[in-house]
């Protein structure tokens, strides 16, 4: 590129998959799947304290044919495992997952006969953030994550998902 | 004895197992053959007059027989007073009289009771699980449940 005043529009060489890339990663729509505890937390990352909005995220959508990425955030049992599953199945492509918190990632200490042992029984998983619940913090970090593999090119969880796609 | 457990005992006799007041609370144990006339009494009799059927829960006695245990949990909103109900049934024939047609709010309890231990209540209008879906296997609060046990994961119904 020139820096020179001389009226000439400047340019930068790219790819269109570069170029998507980049517009896809600072307009992410989560859906909040919010079941438990580490929903409150969500809300705090989306306040304006934390303000999720600075990473390009803030757009939260509650039609998952709306949005980008699924942030589950709490404890799945056996009965709304389906209603998850299906949540996920109406989401369009590209997607994205987030299992936040210990009962999303593996069932937490609700080892009984109820809780789902960890969506990723159920649905791929790109990013998991540990914690009980998690901070604001690891919200954002995961969506940062996120950006990452969108700005990478890196095979999304779905990809590597054994018999769906 | 209490008002309450002297005036069952002395209506129903034999039907009436063992009673106690410890603690304040009045409790009885009773045969199960005759449960829902009993239970119509205590509802509808001028000095005890139970009109209100605060909870119904099973209990699992694992180890002893008989087995199961169902109790109920009465006030009544007029006099003032409580009862604590109690039925036991053997392990191979876990069944007692619906008592939904003296209560309609025992309903949903009952499938409780049913959908967690397995007891079956007879002629309930609506005896399904109410809390597990339909997929489950066995009653997760019986003691002999195994902890570990995973039950298949049902998908989206279509």
């Amino acid at each position: 590129m020139t820096h020179r005043k001389d009226g000439a529009p400047g340019y930068l060489l790219s790819t269109l998959d570069a170029l998507v890339a980049w517009g896809r990663k600072y307009s992410l729509f989560p859906l909040t799947f919010a079941t438990a505890c580490c929903g409150i937390e969500v809300m705090g990352a989306l306040g304006t304290h934390y303000d999720l909005s600075r990473f390009g995220a803030e757009v939260v959508r509650f039609s998952p044919r709306q949005a980008d990425v699924l942030l589950v955030a709490g404890t799945v049992n056996y009965k709304m495992a389906p209603v998850l599953r299906r949540i996920y199945d109406q989401m369009l492509e590209p997607k994205w997952v987030i299992s936040m918190g210990a009962c999303a990632c593996s069932g937490g200490f609700y080892n009984n006969y109820t809780v789902l042992q960890g969506i990723d029984k159920i649905m791929p998983v790109d990013v998991y953030i540990p914690g009980c619940p998690p901070n604001p913090e690891g919200i954002i970090d995961a969506v940062v994550q996120i950006q990452k593999i969108i700005e990478t090119g890196a095979p999304r969880a779905a990809e590597r998902w054994p018999g769906t796609r | 004895m209490s008002r309450v457990l002297d005036k069952l005992a002395a209506v129903f006799g034999t039907e009436v197992v063992a009673t106690h007041s410890d603690f304040g609370d009045d409790t009885a144990l009773v045969r199960r053959d005759r449960i829902v006339e009993i239970l119509v009494f205590l509802r509808d009799d001028p000095d005890l007059l139970f009109d209100f059927a605060m909870d119904l829960t099973g209990v699992d006695h694992y180890g002893e027989e008989p087995r199961f245990e169902v109790v109920y949990h009465l006030y009544s909103l007029e006099k003032k007073h409580r009862v604590r109900i109690k039925v036991r049934l053997p392990e191979d024939d876990p069944a007692v009289d619906s008592a939904v047609t003296v209560w309609p709010t025992l309903n949903w309890y009952e499938r409780e009771a049913y959908d967690m231990y397995g007891i079956i209540f007879r002629g309930h209008p609506r005896l399904t699980r109410i809390l597990m879906y339909e997929g489950f296997d066995g009653h997760p609060l019986r003691k002999d449940y195994p902890k570990e046990k995973r039950q298949p994961t049902i998908g989206p119904e279509e």
